[in-house]
């Protein structure tokens, strides 16, 4: 019991992302409205952004900047005192990414509301069929 | 034995390919059009008649045209097989363009343009199969002259073409992509090559199970052989125009299926494959039990297209039979029985349409008589049916003859019994036609007492095949000659 | 300048994507104009690159800017990717100077919209093939994505609903590649993917690397569509303005089944993909089921436009089927086929466009008189279904059997009796369509042939498609040069 409490907690950054991609791809499946859907997606991407952002974490590092780094040279940069970078950097452009889906779903839902007038995945499919 | 590099052969297939470019731009005007049919299956005609003293020489002319798979290419091999293939088929293509202009015009038929190009196509791929030097270079020609073939079926474009070329295509194509395709290319992954061999290329190879699978693929898989149950595409793709169903489903279509499968057996298995696994006999059976059966048929059928049909069926299997025996002479009758069976039943498909553009009849019963009208029609009718049987003085005696001994040198006397009782068969579903065409008396005739032959452009054709066809018998030579060159180098170690 | 040539393929169509749009709000005419040279410099850059890898027989890794990895992105151009480049500038290049006019007449005010998103597309896509970077990769991936969904939310009716189905499902796919590249940066450090396949095979006791491996690969077969995650293609296809599913349907599968072979030989590495994870069998059972289901629902479509989606389908199945064999000849297969499918694809789709030139033929039953109407289009029809069918000498054939080559070698007969399966059923498919527009309407064949007056499309739609269709013939002639040059360069040696 012990252990597995341990396993699940000392994981617990996996296990958050995992919840929240469930969250997610439930809403995108389950949910009937295009916007939730659209909100589901988006907690989706988020979830692997918290995850890559999780990864680059070291316990005690500080963010990868040199104070007073111009001079002597004596700021030796230690691997361990810095978080990687790396990872956020990489998210910083996987944000932008979701943000132009996002965008992109949203001018469509919008599309798909001005002809059906609804958003609601069942009337559409019941007006199309009806015709 | 000499190999000569030469491009002929490709030029062979080609030029029917060729003149179809102006066979289109000038479709606008006929006489012209059919003026390049003509020089087409001339010129085709010189070519291949070309190369035939090379080839009696003993040599073969070779070709490589394109490599398409690393160590498998296009390439063509004319032997003295695919030779008497070719001379056959050529030359039946001159008399048939005669026939067809006669035949379109006469009943002033619709697209005539596509009619003719499709058929010049045809004719290349026919050329193609005959020359193939691999199974690929085959596959390939055979699928053309399946697509090629296709607008010629359904050339009357209703209901029943529809219906026809739908069976037509569903057998041709589905079987060689289902059955031939795989087995070549798991020929290939086993021998690594797919070029013919007088010995075989499989011997060696592979198991007994899976020769035998391999056979079986390829017996039905090249369904243009008629083999049953692969056979009901033939009566179907009667609906054609006649000069395509004499030509293509008496000649060309259906014995590059014949042919396929003679070359499959002796270039791929070998000989002393078959033997040695005892599949000839397998073969023959298969192949006897298509003759008996599609002659009984024969005999209940009114049309008169889909009784020659079903001879046809009967007829091609004779061939299979004739290679399937294993020995020298009947594989020699085998092979010559693709000329003969051919001049025969062509004319006897020239007779069947120039009746039909005289007086529209399609069926036997409605022919009583009919001698009195087209006196040369049907004496024609007679000889070919004649030949068709095995009757001297016609040629097919020559071909029926030498599988017949073959079965005796063999000891396998009960294809003997299949060979005479299908003889008997033939006799007893053609007679009666030319009977009630010449002697019925006045209360059951159907047709005037005055004679008034088919156009001059139908008779010419069905005439000069009638003689030709009594001319075989005389001088059986080059065929003979041919199909004994071929069989010397099949059975070099018996 | 010719060290250049990888930025060049990117770059250049980035920049006149920019000028289309702010010169296309001047003149709606000049956006062809920019579109044109743009990908025309393309393809040459690509047919340089090409013949550079070719000649020199040894990949181009270029960085970015100057930038070395593991800092800068590097661009490894090598014998599969510089394949894959020509053949992506090739049929957009053909695909652009025949839609000239479809564009027009479906696009009327927003031209340089479509012009942009459809140069940023092509853009992408170049980008995903030339990357060598993992993380790039994703980022290039969803430019396509991203533009193409904006192309196909640009038809009215019921496109709206199957695009927002397509972002959903593609961004779904998208995310599980981005999270399997983030294992992987996780156990080695690297999102170069020359440096990830030099460390990962260190790693074959690792129980992330596996995970990472199902998880890109669940990814990507969502992007390609293959059975049974393919729910979003067919309506995508179908709905979509014509000049956008003609581009679409020959690139977006065909690069993504790219990329999974690029991940599977190039970044996993032959050892890990098919020795260590081996996934094979299960994903060629996937294979076996989308080429069947494929060529089912294909049979059961009425609109051409969702046959043909299906048929791609089926054709998915294929590629993936003959890369998770993993031998040599299945693999040869799966490369091979992802050039001649695209150009069949390209070849048959903007053979439906022709034939609605005039009249709309979206139904099957629509098609009657077309090949009275169109006689060279019909021509061009029947070539591009031979070489579907998979009939000699087209490319169709060359690709199918070095698959069934490959389903024998592996002893996996149900891919090979599916792959027959699907040529038979494409047979009935287009047979069904050429009888219709060959026999109907029905007339007397004596009577006086009533005079049907030929209208072809327009010389600017039908000389890019004679000349694609020539492509089926011309590569399937040149198969053994491609293969012997190209594709057997590009499959890692220890693959036999």
């Amino acid at each position: 019991m012990n252990e597995i409490a341990s396993f699940i907690i000392a994981k617990y950054n996996y296990w958050i992302y995992i919840v929240l991609m469930m969250i997610g791809l439930y809403a995108m499946i389950v949910k009937n409205n295009l916007v939730k859907k659209i909100i589901g997606m988006n907690i989706f991407q988020t979830a692997i952004i918290l995850f890559y952002v999780s990864i680059g974490t070291k316990r005690g590092a500080t963010i990868p900047i040199i104070y007073h780094g111009h001079g002597d040279g004596s700021h030796a940069v230690h691997a361990t005192d810095y978080i990687n970078p790396l990872p956020h950097v990489l998210m910083l452009t996987a944000i932008v990414v979701s943000v132009a889906t996002l965008g992109v779903a949203l001018a469509i839902a919008l599309k798909v509301y001005r002809r059906y007038n609804t958003l609601e995945e069942d009337e559409i499919f019941t007006q199309i069929r009806r015709k | 034995m000499e190999m000569i590099e030469s491009i002929k052969p490709l030029l062979a297939v080609l030029i029917s390919v060729v003149v179809v470019v102006p066979l289109i731009i000038i479709s606008r005007r006929p006489n012209t059009r059919e003026a390049w049919t003509f020089v087409a299956a001339v010129g085709k005609f010189i070519l291949v008649a070309s190369m035939l003293p090379v080839i009696l020489d003993g040599s073969e002319i070779t070709c490589t045209v394109a490599s398409v798979l690393p160590g498998l290419d296009i390439a063509f091999r004319v032997d003295a097989f695919g030779m008497l293939f070719a001379l056959v088929s050529s030359s039946l293509w001159i008399v048939t363009s005669v026939y067809s202009i006669g035949y379109m015009r006469g009943l002033d038929e619709h697209s005539q343009a596509r009619y003719f190009s499709f058929f010049a196509l045809s004719l290349s791929a026919t050329i193609g199969v005959a020359f193939s030097a691999n199974l690929l270079t085959l596959y390939l020609f055979y699928e053309m002259l399946s697509f090629a073939t296709y607008p010629l079926v359904t050339h009357h474009q209703d209901i029943e073409a529809r219906r026809s070329g739908r069976k037509y295509l569903l057998y041709i194509v589905g079987s060689s992509i289902a059955l031939v395709l795989p087995a070549m290319i798991i020929t290939w992954q086993l021998t690594g090559t797919l070029t013919f061999s007088p010995a075989g290329i499989l011997g060696g190879q592979a198991s007994p199970a899976v020769v035998t699978m391999l056979l079986f693929f390829f017996l039905y898989g090249f369904a243009k052989a008629g083999l049953m149950p692969f056979h009901s595409w033939l009566p179907a793709a009667m609906v054609a125009p006649t000069p395509v169903s004499a030509l293509l489903h008496a000649v060309a279509v259906v014995k590059v299926g014949v042919f396929c499968i003679l070359r499959v057996l002796t270039g791929v298995f070998g000989i002393k494959l078959l033997a040695d696994l005892n599949l000839g006999t397998v073969v023959a059976v298969l192949a006897s039990i298509t003759i008996i059966t599609s002659s009984l048929i024969a005999m209940s059928q009114d049309g008169l297209k889909r009784r020659l049909a079903f001879s046809t069926i009967s007829q091609l299997s004779y061939i299979i039979l004739g290679a399937a025996i294993l020995s020298p002479k009947s594989m020699t009758g085998g092979m010559v029985h693709i000329a003969m069976h051919a001049f025969g039943k062509i004319t006897l498909f020239f007779c069947a349409g120039a009746i039909f553009v005289a007086t529209g009849k399609k069926y036997i019963s409605e022919m009583a008589g009919i001698g009195k009208q087209m006196p040369i029609t049907m004496t024609a009718f007679f000889i070919g049916a004649l030949s068709v049987i095995g009757l001297p003085p016609c040629g097919g005696i020559i071909s029926k003859w030498n599988i017949a001994v073959g079965t005796l040198e063999t000891h396998q006397a009960g294809f003997l019994v299949v060979l005479l009782v299908s003889s008997i068969l033939n006799a007893a579903y053609f007679l009666p036609i030319v009977y009630k065409a010449f002697f019925c008396g006045p209360e059951e005739t159907l047709f005037p007492d005055k004679i008034k032959e088919a156009p001059l452009w139908c008779v010419v054709p069905l005439v000069v095949t009638a003689v030709l066809s009594i001319l075989m018998f005389i001088f059986p030579q080059p065929f003979l000659t041919l199909a004994k060159l071929s069989v010397g180098t099949l059975f070099i170690n018996p | 300048m010719t060290q250049h040539l990888p930025a060049i393929i990117i770059v250049v169509p980035l920049l006149s994507a920019l000028l289309v749009a702010v010169f296309g709000w001047i003149k709606k005419t000049i956006c062809f104009v920019i579109a044109l040279p743009a990908m025309g410099i393309v393809f040459l850059s690509s047919i340089v690159l090409f013949y550079k890898v070719i000649t020199e027989n040894q990949p181009i890794i270029y960085f970015l800017g100057g930038w070395s990895p593991p800092v800068g992105i590097a661009y490894n151009i090598d014998h599969l990717s510089s394949l894959v480049l020509v053949l992506i500038s090739g049929v957009t290049l053909a695909h652009l100077i025949a839609t000239r006019q479809t564009v027009i007449e479906e696009f009327t005010n927003k031209v340089s919209a479509f012009y942009t998103l459809y140069i940023l597309f092509v853009t992408g896509l170049m980008g995903i093939v030339a990357t060598g970077d993992a993380f790039n990769l994703y980022v290039l991936l969803e430019i396509a994505s991203i533009t193409g969904y904006a192309m196909i939310g640009m038809n009215s009716g019921r496109a709206y609903l199957a695009c927002f189905n397509y972002i959903i499902i593609g961004t779904i796919g998208a995310c599980l590649y981005l999270l399997g590249v983030g294992y992987i940066y996780l156990v080695t450090g690297s999102l170069n993917m020359l440096d990830i396949a030099s460390i990962l095979p260190g790693l074959v006791d690792s129980k992330v690397v596996p995970a990472a491996f199902i998880i890109c690969m669940v990814g990507l077969m969502v992007k390609m569509g293959l059975f049974p995650l393919h729910g979003w293609l067919p309506n995508a296809y179908t709905y979509a303005p014509s000049s956008v599913s003609t581009l679409m349907a020959p690139l977006t599968t065909k690069v993504m089944i790219y990329v999974m072979v690029r991940v599977a030989l190039y970044v996993f590495t032959p050892v890990l993909s098919f020795s260590v994870i081996k996934p094979g069998n299960g994903f060629t059972w996937i294979a076996v089921a989308a080429i069947i289901m494929g060529s089912l629902m294909a049979l059961s479509q009425q609109n051409i436009k969702k046959m043909l989606s299906y048929i791609v389908i089926a054709e998915v199945g294929y590629m993936v089927g003959g890369l998770w064999l993993g031998n040599r000849m299945g693999i040869t297969g799966a490369i091979l086929h992802i050039v001649n499918d695209a150009v069949m694809t390209l070849c048959i789709f903007l053979a439906v466009v022709s034939f609605s030139s005039y009249k709309k033929r979206d139904k099957l039953s629509d098609f009657q008189g077309a090949f009275k109407e169109m006689p060279v289009t019909a021509a061009v029809f029947c070539v591009a279904a031979i070489s579907i069918i998979g009939v000699p000498p087209t490319c169709g054939f060359f690709s199918k059997w070095y698959l069934i080559s490959g389903g024998l070698a592996a002893g996996h007969y149900a891919f090979v009796a599916a792959l027959l399966f699907s040529s038979l059923i494409n047979m009935v498919l287009f047979f069904r369509i050429i009888e219709i527009a060959y026999f109907e309407p029905f007339s007397d064949h004596h009577g006086k042939k009533h005079h049907v007056k030929i209208a072809e499309a327009s010389p600017g739609l039908l000389i890019p498609l004679i000349i694609v269709a020539c492509m089926l013939i011309i590569l399937g002639l040149y198969t053994d040069e491609l293969v012997t040059h190209v594709i057997s360069h590009a499959i890692p040696a220890e693959i036999v």
